[in-house]
């Protein structure tokens, strides 16, 4: 091996160990993203806290609250006495929904023409959709149960049918778990923040501490310096990776259905843009803080305009034009496919190629800049 | 006459308006030791930046080794030692590591190589010290060893003796008259002016301008025509101030618990009593001094 490039290598790994608190932090903040996402970030909601101001108190404003509280999203929290009372818990966010069963309920039921209403706080739209569409399935399988009961009372044992019947059938998650969109998600993050802000940090150092200037005088060749200090850095993103990896398998039971040599190849590409972008920061910043900043600037786009948290798909056009220039994009495409769906690369040449060009490009322009030259 | 090492040809460097270096020329022979004298900002550094190609010159050119100093740069590297003025260690490795990793850098990874280097900046027995934990003298000494590391022709120094103590310094002195005996050339800039006496030519940098570029003897002859004067006097501060009104002198200064003055004329010893016999001073002793290179310097720079 090139005694220069071997020398470097070296180097740069008996520095990383040395630091064994910076070498702790990480492999400790995947593990810690990914407890957070996998149990704290979802999108799964249940138990919504439900006032009910009932007005009937009789046996078939019973039977409807039974009816909601067979189903797991509402907790039926508080039983109030007044529109005041109500207000007062939704405002306080006690309450996240009301209830509201007006006094004439059985009267106007016999009539066939009974209401009930159903009040949402809007102020956390995810909780609110979900608590909207529940009040209403539940109210209609409610409604549906009683017209076939009075059917039957006059004779008809035919139950009702709907002339279209919807069959739903979900594949790959049929759970629908969200730490299983959630993990892929935390090994890209990860892969990619670790690679990009060590990478920058690692080459400023050296300027700041005047080293460079020391390096730039020896007979090492530009690629040798950045190849040899970014080797180490793509070393630990893999680690990264296979644990995130690990830890998802094992203890969220993420399936892992795909070829793992092709995961980590696929995984490969990614880091070429994470090293790239340090390197490109680095060319940029005079401190560390400031190639940490410049970074933390590119990641935060990568992190909200990938896929991770929101379907690109939702997004307004130009952030959907935007978001094709985030490498991150492609990868979790790309590797939510392969964990989740075991497929082949076959599908998805579009974006390995988007995701390797972009690295290649990146790392280009980045060792462009990266000249063996104080000014 | 053997090749000179460096040639230095109107060598000019601009930062913006700023002229960092201005239009400079000289030679240097091989195994001299040349020293580079003038206060911090006079433009020493960058002329070094500019020798190793680390600067481009914004005019004039210089050849090192017979190779262009930009053009040519990696050649110039590969066979020039250098020291920065920060002593670019890194601190978080030891000693033989950090040796050992620009062995690697310069291609020398033979052990024996690596261990003849610490041991001949006196640094065996602190191979595995951490840097960080060294003495200013000791990691002065550790920036050298990996200047040396590859065996150069050609050392540049930039202000090694910086933040480190006389004795050190000294110590530090004799490695590089050693160096020298064996051939190799020197160039080390600093703003000691005793330091500069111990190098057989000195330049004296101001602004950006090389002055005077000779041997410390002759440069003092030629800039100081009269004489020095060293003064035991009392009270001392009513003598310093006697002596800078009095006609024909050109410098007085405070030299511990005495004053050094440097007239323009020849035989001053009576003009000198009398001046300050006038101003009600007693005259404990009065002795004909040396110049030094801070007399020169003061002297060039009034010029």
């Amino acid at each position: 091996m090139n005694p220069r490039l071997k020398a470097i290598i070296r180097k740069e790994f008996i520095q990383i160990l040395r630091d064994p608190r910076t070498l702790i932090l990480i492999l400790i903040i995947p593990i810690m993203q990914l407890v957070l996402l996998g149990y704290a970030a979802t999108n799964d909601v249940r138990n919504i806290p439900l006032a009910v101001w009932d007005q009937a108190r009789n046996a078939d404003s019973r039977a409807l609250l039974d009816a909601y509280r067979a189903a797991d999203y509402f907790r039926l929290s508080y039983d109030v006495g007044s529109e005041a009372e109500l207000r007062r818990l939704i405002e306080s966010g006690k309450a996240r929904v009301g209830l509201i069963i007006p006094a004439d309920y059985s009267v106007r039921l016999q009539e066939g023409k009974a209401q009930v209403a159903f009040v949402l706080d809007g102020s956390d739209p995810t909780v609110a959709s979900t608590a909207l569409s529940a009040s209403r399935l539940i109210g209609q399988a409610y409604a549906t149960k009683i017209m076939e009961g009075r059917l039957a009372r006059l004779g008809n044992t035919i139950s009702i049918q709907p002339p279209v019947e919807v069959r739903t059938q979900v594949w790959y998650n049929p759970d629908m778990v969200s730490a299983y969109y959630m993990i892929p998600g935390v090994i890209g993050m990860i892969l990619y923040a670790i690679t990009s802000i060590l990478t920058a940090t690692t080459i400023v150092r050296e300027r700041e501490r005047g080293t460079i200037e020391q390096l730039i005088v020896t007979p090492i060749r530009p690629w040798e310096l950045v190849v040899g200090k970014l080797l180490p850095y793509a070393v630990l993103g893999f680690l990264n990776t296979l644990e995130v990896l690990a830890l998802g398998n094992l203890w969220f039971g993420m399936p892992v259905r795909g070829d793992l040599g092709l995961i980590l190849g696929v995984s490969a590409l990614l880091v070429l843009s994470g090293l790239g972008v340090g390197l490109f920061g680095s060319t940029i910043a005079n401190t560390q803080q400031e190639a940490m900043l410049t970074v933390w600037m590119t990641l935060l786009p990568a992190i909200f305009l990938s896929g991770f948290f929101f379907p690109i798909e939702s997004m307004p056009q130009v952030l959907q034009w935007v978001s094709r220039l985030i490498p991150l994009r492609y990868y979790l495409v790309i590797l939510r496919a392969l964990l989740l769906k075991g497929v082949g690369l076959e599908a998805f040449q579009m974006e390995v190629f988007a995701l390797a060009a972009f690295g290649v490009l990146i790392m280009g322009a980045a060792a462009l800049r990266f000249r063996k030259r104080l000014d | 006459m053997p090749e000179p090492v460096v040639v230095v040809e109107n060598l000019t460097r601009k930062f913006g308006d700023f002229v960092a270096v201005d239009h400079i020329s000289f030679t240097v022979q091989p195994g001299e030791i040349v020293g580079y004298l003038g206060p911090n900002g006079s433009g020493k550094t960058t002329t070094i930046r500019m020798l190793l190609g680390l600067l481009k010159p914004t005019a004039g050119h210089a050849l090192v080794l017979g190779f262009d100093s930009f053009r040519q740069s990696e050649q110039v590297r590969a066979r020039c030692g250098y020291m920065s003025q920060k002593f670019a260690l890194y601190d978080d490795l030891t000693v033989i590591e950090n040796l050992t990793f620009y062995g690697g850098v310069y291609g020398v990874t033979d052990k024996t190589l690596i261990a003849e280097t610490l041991a001949r900046v006196g640094l065996s027995r602190h191979e595995r010290e951490m840097t960080r934990s060294l003495s200013a003298g000791w990691r002065q000494r550790l920036a050298l060893s990996i200047a040396l590391v590859h065996r150069p022709k050609l050392l540049f120094l930039d202000e090694p003796t910086s933040g480190v103590d006389p004795t050190a310094r000294r110590k530090f002195w004799d490695l590089i008259y050693g160096l020298a005996a064996e051939g190799v050339t020197v160039l080390v800039t600093t703003h000691y002016m005793d330091e500069a006496e111990y190098c057989e030519r000195v330049g004296i940098m101001r602004d950006g301008k090389l002055l005077a570029l000779d041997q410390p003897a002759r440069l003092k002859q030629e800039t100081i025509s009269g004489e020095v004067w060293e003064v035991h006097a009392q009270p001392l501060e009513r003598a310093l101030q006697a002596l800078e009104r009095a006609e024909g002198v050109a410098h007085v200064g405070l030299a511990g618990d005495h004053l050094r003055v440097v007239v323009q004329h020849p035989q001053a010893e009576a003009a000198l009593r009398w001046a300050l016999q006038a101003a009600g001073v007693t005259v404990a002793l009065l002795t004909p001094g040396e110049a030094t290179l801070e007399d020169v310097f003061l002297a060039l720079a009034r010029n």
